[in-house]
């Protein structure tokens, strides 16, 4: 029995043991040190921006900070929601078709493939997004300004390089798939085939298991997946940089060549020219981004942990 | 032990590197007399951007001629650029406009010996090309208040009456104009809507600009690559780029008095010599008025023109010498052929290389 009264076991520390647990927490601690610089960078530059004198500042045009950022805050969560919207669900289907669907060899491959997607640099999705794919789409937006302008989002009038929020978005979506598929396909097959078998005796199809068994259990993990694809939509900078048509406007035209621009994108393109004041606004408008992302990882740890009864360990 | 006697190697070792490294140095400042200049030290400079190219050949080129000098040139900025010389971080600054009045009145150029002035010479002149992607078209003529009606959104479609009536027998298609501006705060837009304010104002009503008011609409491309990108890739679209960019692009003929100049090396110089320098300046302040406006045949007024700034006299004379040998090599016209080569730059003329030259070669 462990729970006598006799008294408390000391293991025996060897230096291996106190090295190992001495770097484990200077690693850890580490962790918090960069990210408390990194804000402390922030907030201290950042402040003399928020504050500035719109007059003095080139980069505020004499509107304050607020009202230049705005704009700034709903491109960057405009952009990635849409981004979002178009990854998620391919990318639980991907995951669905590589745990559930595909024969073997063609899942790892296809697995493969996928994570690959991940290592390809932003600024070649930025070349692509904006030398191929923009150039693509391009005669469907002109389409849709055509045929469907009484909808908002295609009001129109159509860009003529196709070099749209929407566009932009798209590439976000291709850059966010290996993330959310990773996740997903990881939590798909960690489904309990005890759940799956007894789906399948009750007489359910494959989808109707999946349906009540596989769906159920992974949607932790499918939030996770897309908040941490969020978080990669929100900061990314050169691919939207590269292929967005942006002006300081909230517009919710998706096909037109007035866009909003996002914080991070613009902060790469005003900073090679900016100087003095200019600097802090930028910085400013960083911990913007900075207290976004925050946000939204909070929420999405507050999802995952409230859905807690649906991972692993049942 | 075994440590101290890597301890008395190591020692030996780093006193031999010193040794040969200053034999090194040594050889170095003989072989420097050899090529016969006997310039040495580090000069610094900061500023336009639009100068970097052309900057990175001078430099080449001057450190080249004279081996134990060293330039920098931090391309930060034409306003970074201004202060830092103001603040005498730097010993000469490029800037895409010169001084205003009031600043030289402030006369608080830290380098600088006070009441001295500065010098400012437009030593880089560079022709702004509009682009343009029409399919079968290369060239069209167009007048100021067509081309600033196109970028301010006016006109909006290829075989509207102002366009076609300037180009007898081109074929214009009908199809929407995308006019694709700079994202970025850019020189090149400042010197773009300066040309379509003061040759069109009634048409172009915002002034010289460098961020696009979002009125006008049009599409906006990071720098100059993505605006070159944006233009050729997309379809009806016009644009304007640094000259050497414009590549197998169409290119606008502007009108200026009664002819259609194209774009050259040639006409984009001739519009420094045919406007008046700016009045109530110092002798060595070769500001110019541009006229862009003009009516003068055979210029081609939409020019980027980019300031050496440099002190009149310095309050240290490290460096005097420094800056007078790298501004003569900058403004002679090996130096301005070296950019031409590097940068599509326009050479300036022997009228104002005779002027500059004095002024550079009075530098105390």
């Amino acid at each position: 029995m462990t729970s006598t009264a006799a008294p408390r076991m000391r293991a025996k520390q060897r230096p291996g043991d106190r090295l190992f647990s001495g770097t484990a927490l200077a690693a850890g601690a580490l962790i918090l040190a960069i990210l408390a610089a990194v804000a402390a960078f922030l907030v201290i530059q950042g402040v003399p921006g928020i504050t500035a004198d719109p007059e003095e500042t080139t980069l505020l045009e004499g509107t304050d900070f607020w009202t230049y950022v705005g704009p700034l805050v709903f491109g960057t969560i405009w952009s990635a929601a849409i981004a979002l919207i178009m990854a998620v669900p391919i990318a639980i289907g991907i995951a669905l078709f590589i745990s559930h669907y595909a024969p073997r060899p063609l899942a790892a491959t296809l697995g493969y493939i996928v994570d690959l997607l991940a290592a390809v640099p932003s600024v070649v999705f930025g070349l692509w997004g904006g030398n191929v794919l923009a150039v693509g789409v391009q005669p469907f937006y002109a389409w849709l300004a055509e045929n469907f302008s009484w909808i908002p989002l295609f009001a129109g009038p159509a860009s003529g390089t196709g070099r749209t929020v929407l566009t932009a978005s798209i590439v976000l979506a291709v850059m966010v798939l290996p993330i959310i598929t990773a996740i997903c396909r990881e939590v798909f097959l960690q489904t309990p085939v005890l759940h799956e078998e007894a789906a399948l005796a009750l007489g359910a199809t494959r989808w109707e298991m999946i349906k009540v068994a596989v769906l159920p259990f992974g949607r932790a993990g499918i939030v996770s997946g897309a908040m941490l694809g969020l978080g990669r939509a929100l900061g990314e900078t050169m691919a939207v940089a590269m292929v967005l048509s942006a002006s300081n406007v909230i517009t919710f035209d998706i096909i037109s060549s007035i866009n909003p621009s996002t914080i991070a994108a613009n902060i790469a393109l005003s900073f090679p020219e900016a100087y003095g004041l200019n600097v802090n606004v930028l910085i400013a408008t960083g911990l913007i981004l900075f207290a976004i992302t925050l946000i939204v990882n909070t929420i999405a740890r507050y999802i995952v942990n409230r859905r807690k009864e649906f991972s692993g360990a049942n | 032990m075994n440590f101290k006697r890597l301890g008395t190697i190591g020692a030996i070792a780093i006193a031999g590197t010193i040794l040969l490294s200053s034999c090194a140095a040594a050889t170095g400042s003989t072989d420097g007399e050899g090529t016969g200049s006997t310039l040495t030290g580090t000069l610094v400079g900061a500023g336009a951007s639009s100068q970097q190219s052309a900057q990175e050949a001078w430099v080449a080129g001057f450190q080249t001629a004279n081996e134990n000098v060293t330039v920098e040139y931090d391309p930060i900025g034409s306003g970074g650029g201004r202060d830092t010389f103001i603040g005498g971080g730097s010993q000469f600054a490029g800037s895409d406009r010169a001084f205003k009045d009031e600043e030289i009145a402030e006369d608080n150029f830290a380098s600088c010996v006070p009441g001295t002035g500065i010098l400012e010479i437009p030593a880089y002149i560079s022709p702004i090309a509009i682009i343009f992607n029409l399919d079968g078209v290369d060239s069209l003529n167009l007048d100021a208040a067509t081309i600033a009606g196109i970028f301010n959104g006016s006109i909006t479609n290829w075989n509207d009456a102002a366009i076609v009536s300037q180009n007898d027998g081109v074929e214009l298609p009908d199809l929407g104009i995308t006019a694709v501006h700079r994202a970025d705060d850019s020189g090149t837009t400042a010197n773009f809507t300066d040309y379509l304010s003061a040759a069109a104002p009634s048409v172009w009503t915002v002034g010289s600009i460098e961020t696009w008011p979002t009125e006008f609409g049009g599409e906006g491309a990071p720098q100059t690559s993505g605006l070159v990108d944006a233009v050729t890739n997309g379809t009806g679209t016009i644009g304007y780029a640094d000259a050497s960019r414009a590549g197998d692009l169409g290119t606008v003929a502007v009108k200026v008095g009664d002819e259609y100049v194209p774009y050259s090396p040639e006409a984009a110089a001739a519009i420094v010599d045919a406007s008046p320098f700016a009045e109530g300046r110092g002798e060595t302040d070769f500001a110019v008025n541009l006229d862009r406006a003009t009516d003068a045949s055979g210029v081609y007024p939409v020019v980027l023109i980019s300031y050496l700034i440099a002190c009149n006299e310095y309050a240290s004379s490290d460096s005097v010498d420094l800056v007078k040998g790298y501004l003569s090599y900058i403004i002679s016209p090996e130096g301005q052929s070296t950019a031409a080569d590097a940068a599509g730059s326009a050479p300036i003329s022997s009228t104002l290389f005779d002027k500059a030259q004095a002024a550079v070669d009075a530098i105390k």
